[in-house]
């Protein structure tokens, strides 16, 4: 299954490299035309009959992760979050570090010679570190760079039921889904866009939009859930198994209303589950991309996910499939659609 | 056989306090070089490897824990999300986002989760997130679907295997003590290859973690002339003192305090300068954290001993060894042991 594979490759912000090239051979025989741009998007084209709409499709390939800020002399290594990362879910992980994915641990203080008082605060993450086992600088520098991104270790499996577990289905899940997508022959010209640096400002899909110059685009999307204990319902952002979310708004968009409609009605026509996200935190792609020239209606779909942004996450495969289903209606119904109708 | 692979494959076996079970079944298993072994009321594996000696010989009893700290399943919610408490000292800020393994009807693998950031005020951010708190997220959809693989009481261990750093180096779960019982192992491998006139009974505790029980009973049973005891000690880390710690990479700890017996300790400090094995002097003022403390007090009374084997991060799921100290460790064991005679374990009686 690609998506294990997806999310068990590294790629921070910038350095999508090892995502790109699993994502490229699956694309190439699927797609009319490939490019790379200048910031290392990932672009496919599928050429289309003309007079119907264009339509960009975005995926990030980029995750949060860890930069190395600096090795002290006794060889640990200092570092910040790259992306939105609480640094509480930090702790007593393994890591692996820079392009020869060194192993690595973040260690916590013994629970025996910490004062009761230590134990209310979390860990800053300036007091953590990641220990590789070398003893002095000269020893870590041989193997890691300042700059380097450590990853978490997170193998992608199936667990009960529906559900899968790995690290970075945001947005890894959405970059599997628009690969799918790209298996099925719909008849409608498609620009699929697997863009970088979405974690640090949505910054790749922007000129990926730029150069595509799309009639309207669908950002597709890991959304955070909260359907867990301790959260009151009505702050339960997504539901897991709920079926795919639609987005009234975010902090970079307000989707363009007929889309979402379109979207709704065509989950409803055929029977696919969907729910709207019930929060207006986070952005996409779809904030960038609906920016560009001037202006593109944009929308997004995106899959619940608990435990977002940690090492650790779990989707549901219902969803996914459901996800999946409701795009392909969607781009069906390009087909039969005059531009201007949008 | 080589027992850091053992080591490794030791961290990753289940096994929290009171349900040691498949730890004592992976140490059995890699242990060739005994006559008997048998398991004791509360599951303590006892092997023995007789000396050549004659009769009586000297009896040293080696110890070392095999029970884990982990969770244990409180309750399932109606969610199917499980709450849980800990079984040893584990501070929660290391639970987040943890993988684990519940031992229920069958094994079933989860997350241990927490309210999710996005919803928490940040008032609750720039706090602990309190263990009552915390669940963990089995991928059940109903109290009726966890229910019929869970129940309240099951064991919980940390889902983590370990890895190899950089040397000889090594992180991982539960090194607290496997670590100790490696170094056993270690000692029983190359006293196979010696002549030793005292009778080795090799021990696995269980129980440690909850106050050193096993060491109890199997001390009793075996009623030994002298004992040591192997665990792992405070390895030197950033955030705290080194007065504190004992170095990792310069070989195992011997420990100074009320819980040693000064003849013992002389004895074995000679024994590794004799052998060139590099140790660290580990004062311990509080001496009731280990084995030693009880088999100290069994019966009439042992000598005892600790070797620590330095592990830094204790109880996290991430305790990070250098594998040379638990291999000083177990060359010093049975250079120690095949010293010992009937003479030396007379004059420990001796004050």
């Amino acid at each position: 299954m690609l998506l294990a594979q997806l999310t068990d490759a590294c790629g921070g912000p910038g350095h999508e490299e090892q995502v790109r090239n699993l994502l490229r051979p699956e694309v190439t025989p699927l797609a009319d035309e490939i490019r790379t741009d200048a910031m290392g998007n990932l672009i496919a084209v599928r050429k289309g009959p003309k007079g119907n709409p264009h339509v960009m499709l975005a995926a990030h390939m980029d995750e949060v992760c860890l930069m190395v800020t600096s090795i002290e002399k006794n060889g640990m290594l200092r570092f910040r979050p790259v992306g939105g990362i609480d640094p509480r879910v930090l702790v007593a992980k393994s890591v692996a570090v820079g392009s020869k994915q060194i192993a690595g641990v973040i260690g916590a203080k013994p629970i025996h010679q910490q004062q009761a008082s230590e134990r209310e605060r979390p860990m800053p993450v300036d007091q953590l570190y990641i220990d590789l086992g070398c003893t002095s600088r000269d020893d870590a520098g041989r193997l890691v760079n300042i700059g380097d991104y450590a990853y978490f270790t997170t193998k992608y499996e199936q667990l009960n039921g529906q559900l899968s577990k790995g690290k970075a289905f945001d947005d890894r899940a959405g970059c599997s889904m628009l690969l799918d997508l790209l298996r099925r022959d719909h008849n409608v010209a498609i620009s699929a866009a697997f863009t970088v640096q979405e974690e640090v400002g949505l910054r790749g899909a922007a000129t990926a939009a730029y150069d595509i110059q799309p009639d309207l685009a669908v950002a597709l999307e890991a959304t955070a859930a909260a359907d867990t204990p301790g959260a009151p319902d009505h702050k339960h952002a997504t539901t897991l198994g709920g079926g795919p979310c639609l987005t009234f708004m975010d902090r970079s968009v307000i989707p363009n209303p007929k889309l979402v409609r379109r979207l709704q009605t065509l989950a409803q026509q055929h029977g696919i589950p969907f729910q709207m996200r019930r929060n207006t935190a986070g952005g996409t792609d779809a904030g960038s991309i609906s920016l560009s020239r001037t202006g593109v209606p944009s929308a997004v779909l995106a899959l619940p996910c608990r435990y977002i942004h940690s090492p650790v996450s779990l989707l549901s495969r219902a969803d996914y499939h459901h996800a999946v289903e409701l795009m392909s209606a969607f781009l069906h119904s390009l087909a039969e659609s005059e531009v201007d109708s949008l | 056989m080589d027992i850091r692979r053992i080591l490794r494959s030791l961290s990753a076996s289940p096994g929290i306090s009171g349900y040691e079970g498949c730890a004592a079944d992976v140490i059995e298993s890699a242990c060739p070089w005994i006559d008997e072994s048998r398991r004791d009321t509360l599951g303590n594996l006892i092997m023995l490897k007789r000396g050549s000696g004659p009769e009586p010989r000297p009896k040293i009893m080696l110890a070392a824990h095999m029970d884990e700290i982990g969770l244990i399943i409180t309750k399932i919610e109606k969610e199917g999300f499980v709450r849980f408490t800990t079984i040893g000292g584990f501070d929660p800020r290391v639970l987040l986002a943890q993988e684990v393994t519940a031992h229920g009807r069958q094994s079933v693998h989860g997350i241990i989760g927490a309210k999710p950031p996005h919803v928490q005020d940040p008032k609750e951010r720039s706090k602990t997130v309190p263990l009552e708190d915390m669940f963990i997220d089995f991928g059940f959809a109903s109290e009726q679907e966890a229910a019929a693989v869970l129940t309240v009481g099951d064991p919980i261990t940390m889902r983590r295997s370990a890895v190899d750093l950089q040397g000889s180096y090594m992180a991982g779960k539960a090194m607290d003590d496997r670590a100790g019982a490696a170094a056993m192992l270690e000692c029983l491998k190359q006293l196979n290859r010696m002549e030793h006139t005292a009778d080795i009974y090799a021990t696995a505790t269980v129980q440690e973690e909850v106050g050193l029980r096993g060491a109890v009973t199997s001390s009793y049973g075996i009623v030994p002339d002298l004992a040591i005891a192997l665990d792992a000690g405070f390895g030197d880390m950033p955030g705290v003192p080194d007065s504190d710690t004992i170095q990792i990479g310069h070989g195992p700890g011997i420990a100074i305090g009320p819980h040693v017996h000064p003849k013992l300790f002389e004895a074995v400090k000679r024994t590794a300068e004799e052998w060139n094995i590099r140790y660290s002097l580990e004062p311990s003022p509080l001496p009731g954290g280990t084995d030693t403390f009880a088999i100290q007090v069994a019966r009439a009374g042992v000598p005892t001993i600790l070797l620590s084997i330095p592990v830094r991060y204790m109880h996290t799921p991430v305790e990070t060894l250098n594998y040379s100290d638990v291999a000083a460790a177990g060359k010093l064991l049975a250079m120690f042991t095949a010293s010992v005679e009937n003479g030396f374990v007379e004059g420990l009686l001796c004050y």
